[in-house]
């Protein structure tokens, strides 16, 4: 299949409760492939997007195709190609990971393709999220960042071409995100799996995505590479340098040549150079404080930098 | 293959082992033991008390009607909160996102609810069968009687648990929507004391309803011939029995397909996340 085929086509989707619209002209796509992050703050919308998207909730007004279907009214087909991690909370406590997973992954049986088994081999997929050694216990009995990860291996037991992950690692401890963040990249580079996530972890969205949305107050206000945003917030570096046993900093726009003339200069006498460009929180505390205070007329305008 | 009937075939093997799981729990043993112990105490207080108009002991009626109502209730009630629960903590949800996952979970919890009863069934039988003496008094003809009888009640009343536990805003309100008018049904339904004896309103009100029909059913599978003259028209009324409970199963099984789709379509992980919150705030 063509490196550029859509995968998610969003248009002009609109959800509206009473008067309010919680989302308003959202549009976005996600090709083949491609690891998205939908980042905004808390009620913007990200829960009510993938939640379309997934077909558990019926939109208002616009445009969704997600595998070439409108998911409201997809066939069950359809659910075999579509990976979607919940948040489980006291679900079949009395199940095993195992039992679990052996069971969910038979609905798959029938949708199995020669390039795509279906399902996962399940003793492959608990070594795969690391739960060996829980493998047989009850599901009551897993702590918290196990049962996150017994909701991952749900997630993947279809081995779909497309994978929703709303806030994956909420709850995780250090170790496991990073984990996690290994087996997301696994799914991507192995399996040419398609993946949109919704976090809260800035840190997160930067180790993770190729592409960011950033959806403020029901609408995308910012969609690119970490790179291409931080570049449309501001252009300018901060250099730090200690000369003289005292501390500089200089903003710069462009902080490689100012940092080649500072060492023409001072040569030796610069020490502890540290150079700083915008990070992915200022990037995203910028756009989003920017758009809610309405600053910068409707928001389009100031980011028509960012590479659409 | 029919990846329908593969979903309700692995559905199948989902009940299998919910049941399996329920028997081995100590959470579900102490729920059969104590129906049991109930049951038996209740029979055991009345064993020497004659039914009016026959010459058998109130154990030897009550025990049927009471298997009866336990069919009604179980199959009512059951199906009623599992649903309510398990929309509530995600299971459905996660069925749901497999493909023709729905099916695959509804034929579970039918086969689930349905072996439940066999439990249910011996801890009452066994022990009466050493207190009381013989139960059954119509032989094998009998039994095979409660066979039909109970997979009808099974049709009648599993629909009617369904759409309470779709129709049910929350697991709480099971206990308003279901439980009071099912335990308000079994009072007039002539299982602990002669509907003759209620007000005629009442009876008609309790011989719309399959409970007093499944306890009726239950007394003719059971019962010697001679006791249907304590009965309303003196007669079992099997032509009925089947009717009535027919035309439950056939009004269930037309509507409860349409609720539950209508309340799984409205299943996202928010509205989860939303009752887990909801259930985390004791005081309201």
């Amino acid at each position: 299949m063509p490196e550029t085929e859509t995968v998610i086509q969003v248009e002009g989707l609109r959800m509206r409760y009473g008067s309010v619209d919680v989302l308003d002209e959202v549009g976005f796509t996600v090709r083949r492939g491609e690891v998205v992050t939908l980042l905004g703050p808390n009620g913007a919308g990200k829960t009510t997007t993938i939640e379309v998207l997934e077909g558990f909730r019926v939109r208002s007004a616009g445009d969704v195709s997600v595998l070439g279907v409108d998911p409201i009214d997809a066939p069950e087909e359809w659910r075999a190609h579509v990976g979607i991690v919940l948040q489980s909370w006291r679900d079949h406590a009395r199940w095993t990971p195992r039992g679990l997973l052996t069971h969910l992954g038979r609905y798959y049986e029938p949708y199995s393709e020669p390039d795509r088994p279906r399902p996962r081999d399940v003793e492959q997929l608990i070594a795969l999220v690391g739960l060996e050694k829980q493998a047989d216990q009850k599901i009551r009995t897993l702590s918290g960042g196990e049962r996150r990860r017994l909701d991952a291996a749900v997630g993947i037991v279809g081995r779909p071409e497309l994978l929703f992950l709303d806030e994956p690692t909420a709850g995780f401890d250090p170790e496991a995100r990073r984990d996690f963040h290994g087996l997301v990249r696994r799914l991507v580079d192995l399996e040419d799996t398609t993946i949109l996530l919704t976090t809260h972890d800035l840190d997160e969205a930067e180790r993770l995505a190729d592409r960011i949305l950033i959806l403020a107050s029901g609408r995308i206000v910012a969609d690119g590479s970490v790179d291409e945003l931080a570049r449309s917030v501001s252009r300018e570096a901060e250099v730090r340098w200690r000369q003289d046993g005292e501390s500089h900093a200089e903003r710069t726009t462009d902080p490689t040549g100012f940092v080649r003339d500072l060492f023409a200069r001072f040569g030796d006498e610069v020490r502890d150079l540290d150079m700083r460009r915008a990070t992915l929180e200022d990037t995203y505390l910028a756009m989003v404080h920017r758009h809610e205070s309405g600053v910068g007329g409707d928001g389009d305008e100031a980011f028509e930098e960012v590479d659409r | 293959m029919n990846p329908k009937v593969h979903a309700v075939r692995t559905g199948l093997q989902r009940g299998w082992t919910e049941f399996k799981m329920s028997i081995k729990s100590p959470q579900d043993q102490g729920f059969y033991l104590f129906i049991a112990l109930v049951t038996m105490l209740y029979l055991f207080v009345n064993r020497d008390s004659k039914v009016e108009g026959t010459d058998l002991y109130l154990p030897t009626v009550a025990l049927p009607s009471i298997l009866g109502a336990m069919v009604a209730f179980a199959l009512v009630i059951g199906p009623a909160y599992t649903l309510a629960m398990e929309r509530e903590d995600g299971t459905l949800l996660r069925t749901r996102a497999a493909p023709f996952g729905l099916i695959g979970y509804v034929a579970g919890q039918v086969l689930n609810m349905s072996l439940g009863l066999i439990p249910s069934f011996a801890v009452l039988l066994i022990p009466s069968a050493f207190l009381f003496g013989e139960v059954m008094h119509q032989g094998m003809a009998g039994w095979i009687s409660v066979v039909w009888l109970v997979v009808l009640g099974l049709l009648a009343t599993m629909p009617i648990g369904i759409v309470i536990g779709s129709l049910a805003p929350n697991v709480q309100k099971v206990g308003t929507w279901g439980m009071m008018p099912i335990l308000v049904l079994l009072g007039i339904s002539g299982i602990f004391y002669p509907i003759q004896d209620l007000w005629a309103w009442v009876q008609v009100v309790a011989q719309v309803f399959p409970m007093y029909w499944l306890g009726l059913g239950m007394r003719s599978a059971f019962l010697p011939d001679a006791a249907a003259a304590v009965e309303i028209g003196g007669s079992w009324r099997t032509l009925e029995t089947v009717l009535i409970l027919s035309a439950w199963a056939i009004f269930g099984l037309s509507i409860a397909p349409v609720v539950l789709r209508r309340m799984a379509r409205r299943q996202s992980g928010s509205q989860v996340a939303a009752a887990r919150d909801e259930a985390a705030q004791w005081v309201r």
